[in-house]
């Protein structure tokens, strides 16, 4: 996996090394990417860092170190959701130059160690991985994120062996009722959270359909698997929520994944004279249905569909077939936040990253380095590395981070924490892919500047 | 109306299955080879035409062209280098070895291509179609085309079992290779020769795949499963078998769709188990390859 971290951060960009440590508060440390090659566990020493970036916040520095804290970090770096953790190298990087000197936790100066693992995109090794650092490597709070697959069987595993636990980047119902979790009865002792859920999408599609001049008629593409059956559920998914708005959801029916041909679908959303269509839909099979809906004749004025239209690469797959279509936005560069730790804006992050990597800004960038924000945050309000008072520190946690402000104080149940969604466009745009996200809706979150109103996609 | 449609719409899909499945078919036919990395060949050689499409500014149709004859010599390199080692040996050798090859290229493709998807763009060609009945009966351009590819393929290859003496040396040792050894077949020369054919056509299967949808680096055991049923359903070792087990698949699935889309696999698998159990050689199964 190291291999592959390595090649993701790749030095293409003629950018200096101060600029850019000023720029992201970040660090293009080749002896650290080096040592991350060599070993398993891509176990690095912060201390191994000569030059750093000033601290901003005064948690840092301090000489000696009196010990070490270990964060574990378990995410798909390979495999089918690795498209996730493509930052995660360039996060990592960021928050070791910070903690180069070290971090002050109640008086004393600790190293800190992050501990990343690969969980090839698979559940069952994500629990085995989380395992071996909880375990073997005795790591004191652990980060994880990118998809129910990852964050789930890691939290069990915390939940389980009494680690804390920072999680993110699934929508808080997949982590919470996906894990067995009923709201208001079920608390976590270990494990936190902080995402959007389904009560914050859906008012978000509806608020950019409501913007276009539509019949009112919305076609459903909900796929039988965890996300699809729950955004299709009839109490708590879309069909109620859709219904209350003053919209109609055609929804023929669970179909299969990595599906071939969507011809029943299209029938359907036809017959229903659908004008807008919604789903969560995997990366393959959104092409595959929206040039059968072209050749059929069928071409809505807006299609907000989750999960396909996440990464620009998807995008740039579909080429101009792909303009005008919405997706859900968590995070972006124009979001006024900045990171509790360097200081840096989303911008100035997300453009850091592309001088590293060549690559255009992700969402999950965003979310990878918050995680580090309020995992530093908690280890500093809880003033010692004991691992029941870094969680009663993450419980009551109100910080303000590059992703916004997470507040466990205040959520929707006691383990999770909700950041607030905007809704996006995909544009032409001057940008690695040749397309890019431009914020449409900012109806849930009005801080956020707009870079634009919702088009309706032409034929 | 529609059933018509979803009927149509079955067939252009068998054509994309039937043509997944002809590589099977021939590597089974001829060596009794059942190879896991089928799926994992095609998305490789959709990744090759991807990064010749960059590089050139080409289509992806002339990236076959190109992308065809690299296969077949990664057909024979594969044989020569590894499954001459597995052929006609417990075929546990074979599964482990050919499983294996399925994860190296996954794991060669993610570090080559990291996770991102890819595709194949052919612009508008592939938002085209014949109307037959307004909106409502439709021949996508793209999907016929793969149809015909399809069926072309098998044309050429039944021509070329059925009438070369290459053709007759395979029809030889798929019936029995120790037979055909002592009539003075190089065993080895015609299963190079298989594995090339079995690795270009699902090469061409991948790259059409690739212009319809999109593809990454795991993509490949998903689109393994129905390249098997149709090869089941037509019988083994049956060209022409192949082609009618995946337009038959392909009916299935959007007539099963029609009537709900969770029933979509469940009627296509079903239709498979039915087949298998009234009929286990297949429809047009014989124990040779026709």
């Amino acid at each position: 996996m190291n291999e592959n971290i390595e090649q993701d951060s790749g030095f293409r960009a003629p950018i200096g090394r101060r600029k850019f440590l000023a720029l992201s508060g970040g660090g293009i440390a080749a002896a650290i990417l080096a040592a991350c090659s060599k070993s398993d566990s891509a176990t690095t020493d912060t201390t191994a860092t000569a030059e750093t970036t000033a601290p901003a916040t005064g948690i840092t520095g301090g000489g000696g170190a009196d010990g070490t804290i270990k964060i574990g970090y378990v995410s798909p770096a390979t495999g089918p959701l690795a498209a996730f953790a493509s930052a995660d190298a360039f996060i990592f990087e960021g928050i070791k130059t910070f903690l180069a000197d070290g971090l002050r936790v109640g008086g004393k100066s600790y190293k800190v160690e992050i501990l990343s693992e690969d969980s090839e995109s698979d559940p069952t090794k994500a629990a085995a991985k989380a395992g071996k650092l909880i375990t073997e490597d005795g790591i004191d709070l652990m980060l994880v994120g990118n998809t129910p697959d990852t964050t789930n069987p890691v939290s069990d595993q915390c939940e389980a062996n009494g680690v804390p636990c920072i999680s993110s980047i699934a929508p808080w119902q997949a982590w919470f009722i996906g894990r067995g979790g009923k709201p208001g009865e079920t608390t976590f002792n270990w494990t936190y959270h902080f995402f959007w859920g389904l009560e914050d999408i859906i008012p978000q599609f509806i608020s950019m359909w409501s913007s276009l001049d539509t019949n009112k008629s919305v076609g459903g593409l909900f796929p039988n698997d965890g996300d699809g059956n729950v955004w299709g559920d009839t109490t708590v998914g879309f069909p109620p929520a859709v219904t209350a708005a003053g919209f109609t959801l055609t929804d023929p029916g669970r179909y299969e994944n990595l599906n071939q041909d969507f011809t029943a679908q299209i029938a359907a959303f036809k017959k229903a004279k659908a004008e807008i269509i919604t789903g969560v839909v995997i990366p393959p099979d959104f092409p595959t249905f929206w040039k059968q809906a072209k050749q059929q004749g069928f071409v809505p004025k807006a299609a907000s569909i989750g999960k396909a239209l996440l990464f620009p690469e998807s995008i740039q797959a579909l080429g101009k077939d792909g303009i005008g279509l919405s997706s859900e936005v968590w995070w972006s560069p124009n979001h006024p936040y900045s990171s509790s730790l360097t200081g840096a804006s989303a911008k100035e992050v997300a453009d850091a990253y592309t001088a590293s990597s060549g690559a255009q800004w992700t969402q999950p960038i965003g979310f990878a380095h918050a995680l580090f924000e309020v995992a530093i945050a908690a280890l500093v309000a809880a003033g010692s590395t004991d691992k029941t008072a870094v969680r009663d520190a993450i419980k009551t946690m109100k910080i303000d981070t590059i992703v916004g402000t997470v507040d466990f104080t205040s959520g929707p149940i006691p383990n999770v924490a909700k950041t607030a969604l905007c809704g996006g466009q995909w544009r032409e745009a001057d940008t690695p892919t040749g397309y890019d996200l431009v914020i449409v809706d900012n109806s849930l979150n009005p801080g956020v500047p707009t870079g634009g109103t919702i088009e309706p996609i032409t034929a | 109306m529609n059933w018509f449609n979803a009927i149509i719409q079955g067939v252009l899909v068998g054509g994309l299955y039937a043509m997944y499945a002809t590589g099977l078919s021939v590597s089974f036919g001829v060596m009794r080879l059942v190879n896991l990395a089928h799926g994992d060949l095609a998305v490789g050689s959709a990744f090759i035409a991807s990064t010749f499409c960059l590089a050139t500014g080409l289509s992806p149709f002339l990236a076959i062209f190109v992308v065809l004859p690299l296969s077949a010599l990664v057909g024979i390199g594969l044989q020569v280098a590894v499954f001459n080692r597995v052929v006609g040996v417990d075929p546990s050798y074979q599964i482990v070895a050919t499983f294996g090859l399925s994860i190296a290229i996954q794991n060669v493709l993610l570090q080559q291509y990291a996770a991102n998807p890819r595709a194949l763009n052919i612009g508008e060609f592939g938002n085209r179609s014949l109307k037959l009945v307004g909106d409502d009966v439709v021949i996508g351009l793209f999907p016929l085309s793969r149809f015909v590819v399809a069926v072309l393929v098998l044309v050429l290859l039944s021509l070329f079992i059925g009438r070369t003496r290459i053709g007759r040396a395979f029809r030889a040792t798929s019936d029995d290779p120790d037979i055909a050894r002592l009539m003075g077949v190089n065993i080895r020369s015609i299963y190079a020769v298989a594995f090339a054919i079995a690795v270009t056509t699902v090469a061409l299967a991948g790259i059409f795949n690739g212009m319809q949808t999109q593809f990454s680096a795991a993509d490949g055991p998903a689109l393994l499963i129905y390249a098997f049923e149709s090869v089941i359903i037509g019988g083994l070792g049956s060209l022409w078998g192949t082609l009618c087990g995946g337009i038959i698949l392909g009916i299935a699935q959007t007539i099963g769709a029609e009537i709900d889309p969770g029933w979509k696999q469940l009627i296509g698998h079903l239709v498979f188990l039915i087949v298998l159990l009234v009929r286990p050689m297949g429809i047009f199964g014989k124990d040779e390859l026709r």
